[in-house]
């Protein structure tokens, strides 16, 4: 996989100082956070669907292989095809080979993060096939020329003023004169280009938030009926998923259903919920004439395998980490520098594309567990971004500088002794340096620290030695 | 009861009067305190950042000399929590450790927790003039469990008026390395924190934990704000009556 080297430090550093991304970042609050809070007040047994979603995605990936197995026969049964793709390349392989056989020139596409991580796009463009965004958050940032910032809104990052600038620009060429007033006057902007586009494309490509292994379905959902008109309009329809999307029954699907609407945006249930079920039969009215499902690996059976992060596997990608987030909430997701943001970024991306190729992201967390404690499928997020800061401190891949400091500093803390004479020490100093202000607004060695914030001054004898003195309250 | 106190290593350096602040408030609530000698740190810092075996060394040395109280009480949710729920993680190979672990943590309490859930304390002997709003520390709330324990102490302080501030339950940024290792996403989060105490109309910020309390002491002194700053133990003991956190003696 070719992934560049995040340069996370300096992407956070830009993203902290634009004005306009900080302002986009701020309807996260107001949105999903408070859409989310309110829709569980109103559902008490939420705790009850977490714990049976959890035990549903364990018991699947628990017997991967008999799933998926199963879900290939279904798919085969209702008359379509499944093709088994090892990594990124062999997936991009098999999406243009069908493609061709389909004699493709336009292909649209529904949101798929599987298809972020192949690079599907840059593959098709390449192969003279043109991919058309049908999600409008991904059309937004199709026309920008960007990559999603966020799994469930990939246009959050822009503001309504950037994306009617965007619209303006390149839907001149459409007839487009006068600026778009409100969201709904954008939403049928696109949508009236779109309508066109999906009458011209050859195959449609979607993701999958769900495979149902009994009947060898995939399961999609949108909030704009995308998704359906991606799939069942052209003659080809190819199905890009994962390998850990499949679950046993239909009935776990609702149950993973509930869970990911209420964590994602607070809906009771996605306004679209599509199951595709192999091509179109005679009597059917609609559907592709060919269906075809790509499974991608791309490590996620090296991850199932792993007794120390399977569990990132459970993920239905609801985003609800990355809304809570608030180093997310600071910096945006394209900081993150590859293509899933947030706590499930920081644990997935290390495993996807290596540990020293995304090393900032699992220290960059203040592991404060407000990811965990919304994750629908209860994932010890902030225990694995410890794991993998164990990682990189076995594999050295932590700064020497770093690692001396902290050798150091538990030399002395096993050493009561010398700890507590150099805290002493250390203590009386500072109180002496900083007089008494009370503070430091500047300190060398504390530059983190005191570039834009004081650093308050210890009280000058510790406590251990007044109390060794005999002090008492 | 005997309880062996913890005083934290942040305690020990920066800000003593909690550690008496604790020890009032323990004794107050009939409580036999010990300070063992020989404490240093809780072992966050090698822990939080992959270094497992002095880590491991540092929970074992803790444990030893813990385990004789009856139990265990820390001024702070991220170090309470340190011990509660993660040395028995790190002593789970270890078949002996993993029981004195065990044992060990189900002593654990942060203090708040401990004066109002275990030893039923209802009430203080304190008061302080003051609008307080209380900053829910990540580990205290997510970890131990606090959140209605000290607001519930000091709703019995005379004078002291509660005021809730927005966002209580998010990081204030702080995170142990991570404000020195990444001080520009930290600041933001501080920034944010301070602003939402501003907003609040508070004129002092209490919190459980001396890492956010010095990070945001910190902020909102660098903004110039008359808050004023002290470890919730300092209020509900009646010691607050010395300069708050970051304020100099001639403040
Ligand atoms: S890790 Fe949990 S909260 Fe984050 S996207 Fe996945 S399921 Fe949602």
């Amino acid at each position: 996989m070719s992934a560049p080297r995040p340069q996370f430090k300096a992407q956070a550093g830009r993203a902290l100082r634009d004005a306009q991304l900080q302002h986009a970042l701020t309807h996260i609050r107001s949105g999903f956070v408070e859409n989310r809070r309110k829709a569980l007040e109103v559902l008490p047994e939420f705790e009850v669907l977490r714990r049976a979603g959890k035990a549903i995605k364990d018991h699947t990936l628990a017997n991967l292989d008999l799933y998926l197995e199963r879900f290939e026969r279904e798919v085969q049964a209702s008359g379509g095809q499944v093709h088994w793709a090892g990594d990124a390349a062999e997936a991009r392989e098999i999406v243009l080979r069908l493609c061709a056989e389909a004699g493709a020139r336009t292909v649209t596409k529904g949101k798929s993060m599987i298809g972020e991580e192949i690079a599907i796009n840059a593959a098709l463009e390449a192969a003279g096939i043109e991919p058309v965004e049908t999600d409008l958050g991904e059309y937004i940032i199709q026309l920008a020329g960007e990559t999603p910032s966020h799994i469930i809104a990939p246009a959050l990052h822009k503001t309504r003023a950037q994306i009617v600038a965007l619209f303006r620009k390149h839907h001149a060429q459409y007839g487009l004169s006068q600026a778009l007033e409100s969201v709904p006057e954008i939403v049928d902007e696109a949508r009236q280009v779109l309508r066109d586009r999906y009458f011209q494309a050859d195959v449609g490509i979607t993701g999958a938030n769900f495979l149902i292994a009994e009947t060898g379905s995939a399961v999609v959902v949108t909030n704009e009926g995308n998704g359906d008109l991606t799939a069942t309009l052209p003659k080809t329809h190819i199905v890009l998923a994962s390998l850990e999307k499949v679950v046993p029954t239909r009935e776990d699907v609702n149950v993973l259903l509930r869970l990911l609407a209420r964590s994602a945006t607070g809906q009771a249930f996605t306004a679209y919920t599509s199951f595709f079920t192999g091509p179109r039969r005679t009597d059917d009215l609609d559907g592709p004439d060919r269906f075809h499902v790509v499974l991608v690996d791309n490590g996620r059976s090296v991850i199932a395998g792993d007794s120390d992060f399977h569990e990132v596997l459970r993920c239905i990608r609801c985003g609800a980490c990355m809304n809570h987030c608030p180093v997310y909430n600071a910096i945006g997701g394209h900081a993150y520098g590859w293509v899933y943001p947030g706590p499930i970024g920081a644990v997935l991306t290390p495993l996807l594309i290596g540990e020293e190729q995304a090393a900032d992201l699992p220290n960059a967390s203040t592991l404060c567990g407000r990811c965990e404690a919304v994750c629908p499928m209860s994932i010890p997020l902030p225990g694995l971004l410890r794991k993998h800061r164990e990682r990189q401190y076995a594999e050295r891949i932590v700064p020497p500088r770093q690692r001396l400091a902290l050798r150091a500093w538990a030399w002395l803390a096993q050493r009561p002794a010398f700890y507590h004479l150099s805290t002493r020490a250390g203590m009386r100093l500072l109180r002496l340096l900083a007089r008494r202000h009370g503070r430091f607004h500047r300190l060398p060695l504390a530059g983190g620290w005191t570039a834009n914030r004081d650093l308050p001054a210890p009280q000058g004898e510790t406590f251990l030695a007044a109390w060794k003195r005999g002090e008492r309250p | 009861m005997r309880v062996g106190l913890f005083v934290t290593c942040l305690v020990d350096a920066f800000r003593p009067n909690v550690g008496f602040s604790a020890v009032a408030l323990l004794e107050q609530a009939g409580c036999t305190v010990a300070v063992p000698a020989g404490q240093t740190c809780c072992g966050q810092p090698a822990y939080n950042s992959g270094d497992r075996e002095d880590a491991r060394r540092i929970a074992r040395q803790v444990i030893e000399l813990f385990e004789e109280f009856d139990y265990v009480v820390a001024p702070s949710g991220s170090c309470a929590g340190m011990l509660k729920r993660h040395y028995p993680e790190l002593c789970a190979h270890d078949p002996a450790w993993r029981v004195r672990a065990e044992r060990f943590a189900s002593r654990v309490h942060e203090l708040s927790e401990f004066l109002t859930d275990v030893v039923g304390l209802r009430e203080v002997d304190a008061s302080y003039a003051g609008r307080c709003t209380y900053h829910d520390s990540c580990s205290s709330l997510r970890e131990m469990d606090v959140r209605a324990q000290p607001r519930a102490l000091l709703g019995s302080v005379q004078g002291l008026e509660l005021q809730e501030m927005a966002d209580t339950e998010v990081c204030c940024g702080f995170g142990g390395t991570f404000c020195v290792k990444y001080p520009e996403i930290s600041v933001r989060m501080v920034s944010d924190k301070a602003a939402a105490v501003t907003a609040s109309g508070a004129d002092t910020l209490l919190a459980g934990d001396m890492g956010c309390l010095l990070n945001i002491a910190g902020r909102l002194k660098r903004e110039g704000s008359a808050v004023r700053v002290y470890h919730v133990a300092e209020v509900l003991a009646g010691r607050a009556d010395v300069p708050g956190i970051g304020e100099g003696d001639d403040a």
